[in-house]
């Protein structure tokens, strides 16, 4: 149980730290932070203790195994997250190249 | 039949780069013939649907183990919604997107989008869903960031954001819910829920649904992305974005997600109505103020979506007919208001409501368009925005929800009251001086916002036969709630 509480812990701090810090550089580092906490999290959901590889064999049948449905959905998620943090660093090189600065204080041409 | 809504434009998302490297002016072709083919499909699916809801299982995996695809009328609703405006969009960014340079990206974005979007209706499976979310908001992100200026950017970062917050919440209640139930078959987590009965967790993975699903589709007090991002993409996206993005990732799936899987209670009912009101008011009250046209549009985008969700809140029969009635018909004037804008600035360069003139004499087909578009949203009978907002209201009524009810009609006023605004400015009030250089928009961008025009007068005109095939069937899914498993599991 506190295993899942700190994985909720870990996604707040992400969830804080792309929220809350003013540096661009960092959100990226929380976008991280808050997807690797969700992941960890299905991973936990689906281990056992001392549990096997599902590996289907009529000779040695698994009495033990790990679920593997979450596994299978983590690496799903995780190539996901691949393609959003890629996209949103090219985004802050192009924010970059626009306004000079990292700083959120100071990218403000929006109003409203 | 059902794979091809996300094989066709999937494909078509392939092929247009290869395509732009022969010729670049192919890519809009092969984008709106997928556009058009998709179209087709959908309109022979809300006929098909008639007959019995059709399931597509993945690989041959039978449902409750294997991916399923489900077509039921709600489903064939809203992929007639996507794929109409889809096609009308693209049809209208085959001129407007001559401004941009390399159109090939934005082809190859929008029918990824597309992708995102069928997939999302027509998946009934929750991670699957979550995917095909992904998919959707990262061809969102990259086509509001298109123009790559300053604002544009930072709105894209905004959106990425907060969006990438809305699908971290999502797949933590989806992963709560497979805990619970270790399926992830919608069909079969209803059923499972319905044995076991509701508990803290189910609770707690409503709440994060309701977080993620409202982020999605901007209603307040979370709709602070919403009036940067649409603004900021082209024009034909974001008559995407305010016309089909927000409703099928958002409404949609908050919808399926409280009716069909958990299971409506009074507790979600009462949620869903007060963020109806309170995005209502707020929006159109923001709105008022504004002398960007798109931003006016994207804040009377969260107003029009309260108004749906108050309606599907409701919870009964005639609440979510209407509801889901004006989530159609805000499809086909938002994003003929945005089609309008984007011809405007088009032609004259601005978007500023303040520094137009007289343009109903220089353009007169986007004058006229937007003069239906603007009463229509303002619920001037006998336009399609009347007859849903009257559903809505008479079933406020009937619901002994008085709030509700003489809210939506003083919105509709203030709503009436700031498109006068901006048919005065843009329209009406004759220039100063004689502006000659200012020529209509090019034959195809007039055509698209024509047909949408079109639409708005004709389902205005016959609501009933409307209502009776497309809507009513719709409504009839939602409201037999967690039964939707055994139509999709059937004996299994």
């Amino acid at each position: 149980m506190s295993l899942y509480l700190l994985c909720m812990v870990l996604m707040a701090v992400g969830i804080y730290c792309m929220l809350v810090k003013k540096n661009l550089v960092k959100k990226i580092i929380g976008l991280g932070i808050m997807e690797y906490a969700i992941n960890l999290f299905f991973i936990l959901m689906g281990y056992r203790q001392g549990g096997e590889a599902p590996i289907l064999d009529k000779q040695t049948p698994i009495a033990n195994f790990v679920d593997p449905l979450p596994q299978a959905l983590i690496l799903t998620s995780i190539v996901i997250g691949l393609g959003v943090t890629s996209l949103m660093v090219a985004l802050v090189v192009r924010i970059y190249e626009k306004y000079k600065t990292f700083d959120i204080n100071e990218i403000r041409k929006l109003k409203g | 039949m059902l794979p091809f809504f996300v094989i066709i434009p999937l494909g078509c998302a392939f092929l247009i780069p290869l395509v732009s490297k022969v010729k670049e002016e192919w890519t809009g072709l092969l984008a709106n013939l997928c556009g058009l083919s998709l179209l087709a499909l959908s309109i022979k699916g809300i006929f098909w649907v008639k007959t019995g809801v059709k399931i597509y299982t993945v690989g041959g995996w039978l449902p409750p183990f294997g991916i399923c695809m489900a077509l039921d009328a709600l489903n064939a609703c809203m992929l007639l919604v996507v794929n109409l405006i889809g096609f009308l969009a693209l049809m209208y960014s085959l001129d407007y997107i001559k401004k941009y340079t390399s159109p090939g990206l934005f082809y190859t974005l929008f029918c990824l989008l597309l992708a995102g979007l069928n997939g999302v209706s027509v998946t009934g499976d929750l991670f699957n869903m979550f995917v095909f979310f992904e998919i959707t908001s990262i061809a969102c992100f990259a086509l509001v960031a298109f123009g790559t200026e300053a604002q544009e950017l930072e709105a894209s970062l905004k959106y990425l954001v907060l969006g990438s917050i809305a699908d971290t919440l999502i797949l933590l209640a989806i992963g709560l819910l497979l805990g619970k139930v270790s399926t992830l078959n919608m069909a079969d987590i209803a059923r499972s829920l319905k044995v076991t009965g509701p508990d803290n967790l189910v609770l707690y993975s409503t709440g994060l649904f309701f977080v993620g699903f409202a982020l999605k589709a901007g209603l307040v007090p979370f709709h602070a992305w919403l009036p940067d991002a649409h603004p900021s993409a082209p024009a034909p996206m974001s008559a995407m974005l305010s016309g089909v993005v927000i409703k099928v990732v958002g409404i949609y799936a908050l919808v399926r997600v409280l009716f069909n899987i958990i299971g409506f209670s009074a507790m979600a009912s009462e949620i869903c109505i007060w963020l109806g009101i309170i995005s209502m008011i707020v929006g159109v009250l923001l709105a008022i103020g504004q002398w960007d046209f798109k931003r006016l549009l994207a804040y009377h985008s969260v107003s029009q979506i309260g108004y749906v969700i108050f309606g599907i809140g409701l919870g009964t029969p005639l609440g979510i007919i209407g509801g889901l009635f004006h989530l159609c018909n805000h499809s086909l004037f938002k994003s003929l208001l945005f089609l309008n804008a984007g011809s405007v600035e088009y032609a004259t360069g601005t978007r500023r409501l303040d520094e137009l003139s007289g343009l109903s004499s220089q353009m007169p087909v986007t004058s006229k368009t937007s003069l239906v578009a603007s009463l229509s949203i303002a619920g001037v009978p006998p336009l399609c925005g009347f007859w849903s907002k009257l559903i809505i209201i008479v079933a406020a009524f009937q619901a002994h929800h008085l709030a509700g009810a003489v809210a939506c009609i003083a919105v509709g006023m203030v709503t009436l009251a700031s498109f006068l605004k901006v048919q005065k400015y843009a329209f009406i009030v004759k220039a100063k001086e004689a502006v000659s250089v200012i020529k209509e928009a090019p034959v195809l961008m007039t055509l698209a916002m024509s047909i949408l025009a079109f639409l708005c007068i004709l389902v205005g005109l016959c609501v009933f036969p409307v209502i009776n095939t497309v809507i009513k069937p719709a409504a009839e899914v939602l409201l037999s709630g967690t039964g939707y498993a055994g139509w999709i599991l059937g004996g299994r």
